[in-house]
């Protein structure tokens, strides 16, 4: 989009001083202008709401801003009513890379506890969506009796806002009254005090959004075999494959752009998943079941507001998405996939 | 795989119906496997209702049989806690100001990124690629990182505790999100209606308004939807901005029906019931256009 901003001056140039063939850059205006005519709202909309707040977040990262500090001037009221105004001794100010090392180094927050905790929420959750999606699909991929019914109240889960799946689930897994220890206690088991324990409170948080995940896999693997040709299907049973081998070998590559995508989206969405944690565990255990973005929301916003130890949270879980996001784009590559 | 993924992008409802028929072989199956088959997809659909059920059939106990250790379907129903909800908290007032946070977001988003989507399926020009990438990466970007600078803009502009800064708040996800979404419903218009259009005379805003935008409607439609659910389960801004209760949008006011000490759970599957419904069925309406639009985008550069 570079080339947006440089235009207006060839194009207010005198043009026709110059009977050479027009630059480049013009070329390219006469015949793109429309087109970055049509995308400019956009990029200024992206700008201002994305692209800016991005930066000041990055600079916010490298200052010590809490919510005690943020004033530049302490204002008093005397008694007469007139105000004296003066500076804050204590004003917010540039600190370099103090908060990277303090946060990487464990001696503010629990980086790493909540990092873990975060890869084992998002790797439970994507291998459970991935794995259990696939296998609805493939089921639900069959000519078959009710599969228009099976299809509709496999995608409910889907339908319900995730806010109120998190209350759901909740509600659930009451010690008191759930559903899930009710159970649990017709069955001769003894009921669980599901939230005193980082992991079974994890565990009621990535049940939550496991059963919220699957209806996407399985609605965009089930459209994915359905663009995979039938004849590839009838070759492989005249020439005797079995089950097995016509889903390993036709099903599965047949797949795999979509695959691709939405294992990708899926990870992003997970690890930056926020209502499930925040509703459903709430951190509970004291903040043992914490993921990143939930960290970094309670560091904003809660108790004193540290808006600078927020924002180097928000940084270093841009970071890791973005790593993750290259060599991920790299392996795909690597395997001949253009994309 | 650009021209596997076509097809079902072109005609996602027709694709979602037809199948390629008679597989052989396939159609019979031996009791035992039919069986295991149907087991499965039961149990699995019991899983898949079974909260929503239980929420639900919550709702219409009193309290004190929700909130009772014993396990009963049904016991004494009653209306009462959907009228205590309606009629006794500020929940009208929240369902409004959702619906007002999400039908803003909704046009504006679909507003601003129709034309994007649009120029970046049709023409190939400098900064295209890498246009399609920022609104990649931007699905990346945690609202965590923007959350702050956010409230921090907001908090000058005077926004705070508005439903406006909401509105800016969502854009964030809905601009980049709607402009893929409809740059894949795009890529499946054929281009060969563009080219008729212009040679009829039509510049490229008129090839865009006049053809391509009443082509699009369901999709836009579907994108429409899909921003406008969004913005209303959307947690976190609306928990970081919004501080008085008659502000509160569903999905932060909600929360107030279950705060640590005394939580009234009964009043929250009532609530829980009402931002369901209507919720679920503009989705149910939604969904089957919408993963071949978000996995078209996906697959095509």
């Amino acid at each position: 989009m570079r080339t947006v901003t440089a235009e207006p001056a060839p194009a207010s140039a005198p043009s026709g001083r110059r009977s050479a063939p027009p630059s480049r850059l013009r070329r390219s205006w006469d015949k793109h202008w429309y087109a970055w005519a049509m995308v400019l709202p956009v990029v200024i909309v992206l700008a201002v709401l994305i692209f800016y707040p991005l930066f000041r977040g990055v600079w916010l990262s490298l200052t010590n801003l809490t919510e005690a500090n943020q004033v530049a001037e302490i204002c008093t009221r005397s008694i007469t009513g007139s105000e004296v105004c003066k500076d804050n001794p204590n004003k917010w100010e540039f600190v370099g890379l103090d908060n990277y090392v303090n946060v990487l180094s464990g001696n503010v927050g629990q980086f790493w506890q909540w990092t873990g905790i975060t890869l084992i929420w998002t790797v439970g959750c994507v291998v459970f969506h991935y794995g259990l999606g696939l296998g609805l699909a493939v089921m639900l991929n069959r000519p078959m009796w009710g599969r228009g019914l099976y299809r509709v109240l496999l995608v409910l889960p889907w339908a319900v806002p995730a806010f109120v799946s998190a209350f759901a689930w909740k509600f659930i897994f009451n010690e008191r009254f759930g559903l899930a220890n009710s159970v649990l206690s017709s069955l001769g088991i003894d009921p669980v005090d599901w939230f005193s324990n980082q992991w079974t409170s994890l565990f009621t948080a990535i049940v939550t959004n496991i059963w919220l995940g699957v209806p996407f896999m399985m609605v965009a693997l089930l459209g994915g075999m359905q663009t995979i040709p039938g004849e590839l299907y009838e070759a492989a049973e005249i020439d005797g494959a079995s089950p097995w081998q016509r889903f390993r070998n036709i099903t599965l590559p047949g797949l795999r752009s979509v695959s691709m995508t939405v294992i990708l989206l899926g990870t992003i969405w997970t690890f930056n998943m926020f209502p499930i944690i925040f509703l459903v565990t709430e951190g509970q255990p004291a903040g043992e079941t914490e993921i990143l973005v939930t960290g970094a929301f309670r560091a904003a916003f809660e108790g004193i507001r540290n808006y600078s130890l927020a924002s180097t949270y928000g940084v270093l879980i841009l970071s890791i998405l973005l790593v993750f996001s290259v060599f991920y784009r790299r392996v795909l590559r690597k395997q001949g996939e253009v994309w | 795989m650009t021209q596997l993924t076509t097809p079902a992008a072109a005609t996602p409802a027709a694709a979602a119906h037809t199948r390629s028929p008679g597989r052989p072989g396939r159609t019979r199956r031996s009791p035992a496997k039919s069986l295991l088959l149907h087991g499965t997809l039961i149990l699995a659909s019991l899983i898949a209702i079974g909260p929503i059920a239980w929420v639900l059939l919550s709702s219409f106990k009193p309290g004190y049989a929700v909130q009772s250790s014993d396990l009963t379907l049904v016991k004494e129903p009653t209306l009462a806690n959907y009228s205590y909800v309606l009629f006794d908290t500020n929940f009208p007032k929240w369902l409004l100001n959702s619906v007002i946070v999400a039908a803003f977001t909704m046009l504006i988003g679909i507003f601003l990124s129709a034309t994007t989507g649009y120029a970046v399926s049709r023409f190939n020009f400098p900064g295209r690629r890498s246009l399609m990438l920022v609104f990649l990466v931007t699905q990346m970007f945690p609202a965590a990182i923007l959350i702050v600078p956010i409230y921090t803009i907001m908090a000058r502009l005077g926004l705070i505790n508005t439903l406006p800064a909401l509105i800016i708040a969502y854009l964030t996800i809905a601009v980049p999100f709607c402009a893929w979404m409809l740059k894949g419903y795009f890529d499946s218009i054929p281009t060969s209606l563009d080219e008729a259009a212009a040679l009829d005379g039509c510049g490229p805003f008129a090839i865009f308004w006049k053809v391509v935008l009443p082509l699009a409607r369901p999709a836009i439609a579907v994108t429409a939807f899909y921003t406008f659910l969004t913005a209303w389960g959307e947690v976190m801004y609306a928990s970081a901005f919004i501080q008085t209760d008659n502000k509160f949008t569903l999905a932060y006011g909600l929360q107030q029906f279950v705060p640590q000490f005394n939580p009234q759970w009964e009043y929250l599957t009532a609530a829980a019931v009402l931002v369901t419904v209507p919720a679920g069925l503009v989705f149910m309406f939604a969904q089957r256009h919408l993963v071949s639009g978000l996995t078209a985008g996906g697959t095509k550069g």
